[in-house]
């Protein structure tokens, strides 16, 4: 029999703003002139230098003033995996051993670093993040030692979006400080996907090194800061001309980091109002898939996540293939599950929030962006539900919703797996 | 194998990257002989099979129908758990089986990933577990159909070795950790997320069964 899955192209939606966000026409125009014209090496004394020098040193002033910080506290990068990377090894190198406190469901920039620290030596506490994909301060407190050197948790997760309690868990770190023979301890936040939508003055939020990514917010890629409180001591990653106050050696790359400052001023200016309309059509797009489609669970808590994400367990399916579907009728998002993986390893974000293998296979991550509107979600609302029945139909699977532990546990009998669920071990 | 073959990505018939075939598209998207309702009564199907599990994200479901006096496979449906390759995969191996009046049911199994991976137009390296999983949902298939017919002496079960008697880790265990992307016995550790290979004979009966499955799947 022959199916009517009748491809249409045409408009596309984009809904993968987590993953790369279109650079912004302003942005674009603010770099243009340090390609070809404005050339020079920012550490030249003549006037090509002194024209590069002024553009960075302008970048630096802008993004500091915006997070409340000084200009010698902004540290350019190449991303955030770099920025992620100095602050993690940079902390473990100048403490050379210790404890390290981060949460399950960070970033691979932060838990793989984190990963390797653990076969050199360093003792590493993975905070758990509960089903509604938050770290809980009390636990936080719980785990701090006297040799704890580094606090790494993410402002808002990359996959579901929940925003974690940053300024609490920073106030908690100031007090035992005071309290405590340890007053080294460096906090570190990776705020990557939070940069656009939540407040970012670095005192409020109690931090000493925050990492922020150029393409996550219509800059640039390539390009990434990492703030660095005056005082905090790390080791630089990056040996050579002592670029970046010795932090960061290498040419500065004055078109990236003016297009980094200039993507995140507007970033700061249009926060509010862009935070608004967001929650508005994340929210309206939430309800009507659970109206459209059944068997569909919410991953992480509906309200603490940022205005762009939402990020479903859509039961019976596997994220590739509908990925691939609904890229044929011109919708592009991301999925958790372990086949577009490199390691085919499934969301280890999904699995932190204590559920099964199947609901990370079958996790869909929309994350909208400047350009969405409702027409795009009502387009992608009326082609999903189609795609998902077809999908089903061609799928064997009929799975509880409310499961908590993994299904089929017979099917994994006789293929020499070892398999625990519930409460019965099959082999 | 090759030291520099570069990570599992690239398809190895075509040398591209991350990349279905036209054939591949075809059969994902108008998936063949795909089982639309289930069966109302037993006797629907002669034959039926499952592999996989929706916690490894590939399940599979066959059911068959053999012409008891040429044992040859008349119809093969199926549905798939499973990304584009998996569902495209059985769907041209159930096509493979019974093109040109069905192949016997000896033929059948003798049919090879490689042979679907070829009908595909290959597959990148990381998807070869998908084509894996036919074949080994058909094994189960015609053991059903052999228990059926009281043809036990047919069934082939495939039996597992145990090369690790500390952890109970058997050579199943290495194959699926080869077919996810493993090529160091390094790599199969972190796969089964144990420390394996307690003595040095462990270790060398582990790496001699990773090159085994690499040269048989990837060579």
């Amino acid at each position: 029999m022959k199916n009517k899955n009748k491809i249409k192209v045409g408009k596309r939606v984009y809904l993968d703003h987590a993953a790369a966000t279109p650079m912004d026409p302003r942005v674009f125009e603010a770099m243009e002139p340090f390609w070809v014209k404005n050339f020079g090496n920012a550490g030249g004394l003549y006037e090509e230098g002194r024209i590069a020098k002024e553009a960075v040193q302008k970048s630096r002033e802008a993004i500091a003033r915006l997070i409340f910080a000084k200009p010698e506290e902004i540290i350019f990068t190449s991303g955030g995996t770099e920025a992620d990377n100095l602050a993690i090894f940079g902390t473990a190198n100048f403490f050379k051993k210790g404890h390290i406190i981060t949460s399950k469901f960070e970033h691979h920039a932060v838990l793989n670093p984190c990963l390797e620290l653990e076969k050199r030596g360093f003792d590493v506490t993975y905070l758990e993040v509960g089903s509604e994909g938050i770290v809980n301060p009390e636990d936080f407190k719980k785990a701090l030692r006297a040799d704890t050197v580094l606090v790494s948790i993410m402002y808002a997760n990359n996959e579901i979006g929940t925003i974690q309690p940053i300024a609490e868990i920073g106030k908690i770190i100031q007090n035992y400080r005071l309290q405590s023979a340890n007053s080294r301890l460096i906090f570190h936040t990776d705020a990557c996907q939070a940069a656009a939508y939540l407040d970012m003055n670095v005192n409020e939020l109690g931090v000493d090194l925050m990492t922020v990514n150029g393409g996550k917010i219509y800059g640039p890629k390539g390009a990434g800061f990492l703030y660095k409180k005056s005082g905090v001591k790390i080791t630089p990653m990056i040996f050579g001309g002592g670029q970046e106050m010795r932090m960061r050696s290498g040419t500065e790359s004055a078109p990236l980091i003016v297009g980094m400052a200039k993507a995140f001023e507007i970033a700061a200016l249009e926060r509010e109002k862009e935070s608004a309309r967001l929650c508005e059509l994340r929210d309206y797009f939430i309800s009507e898939l659970f109206q459209k489609i059944t068997k569909i669970v919410l991953n992480g808590h509906d309200k603490k996540r940022l205005p762009n994400n939402v990020n479903v367990s859509i039961l019976d399916i596997e994220g590739e293939a509908l990925i691939l579907f609904m890229d044929a009728h011109g919708v592009s998002f991301s999925t958790g599950s372990a086949c577009t993986s490199e390691s085919l390893d499934p969301s280890h974000v999904i699995l932190a929030l204590g559920k099964p293998y199947e609901f990370a296979h079958s996790s869909m991550r929309f994350t909208l962006g400047r350009s969405t509107n409702k027409e795009d979600l009502d387009y992608v609302l009326s082609e999903l539900p189609k795609t998902v029945a077809w999908l089903r139909r061609v799928s064997p699977l009929e799975l509880d919703p409310n499961a908590a532990s993994m299904s089929h546990p017979e099917a994994f009998a006789g293929e020499n797996l070892r398999v625990k669920a519930k409460s019965k071990s099959y082999k | 194998m090759n030291e520099n073959k570069a990570p599992e990505v690239i398809n190895q018939f075509t040398g591209e990257k991350w990349y279905y075939s036209d054939t591949v598209k075809e059969h994902f998207f108008h998936p063949r002989n795909l089982l639309w309702e289930r069966p109302k009564n037993q006797n629907e199907f002669d034959a039926e099979g499952m592999v996989g599990s929706p916690a490894c994200g590939d399940m599979m479901q066959m059911w068959m129908k053999v012409d008891r006096n040429t044992e040859r496979v008349i119809d093969l449906k199926w549905k798939t758990f499973g990304c584009a390759s998996a569902i495209a995969a059985t769907s041209i191996y159930s096509v493979i089986l019974t093109e040109n009046g069905g192949m016997t049911l000896d033929d059948a199994l003798k049919v090879k990933p490689q042979d679907v991976m070829k009908r595909l137009g290959g597959l990148p390296n990381r998807k070869i577990h998908c084509s894996v999983l036919a074949d080994k949902a058909f094994q189960k298939t015609a053991n059903d159909y052999f228990r059926k017919t009281g043809q036990n002496h047919r069934i082939v079960v495939e039996g597992a070795r145990v090369v690790d008697p500390t952890l109970n880790i058997t050579d199943k265990d290495i194959e699926e950790a080869v077919l996810e992307g493993a090529q160091t016995l390094d790599e199969v550790q972190k796969k089964l997320k144990v420390g394996i290979g307690a003595s040095e004979e462990v270790k060398t009966d582990i790496e001699s069964l990773v090159r085994f499955y690499s040269d048989k799947y990837y060579g």
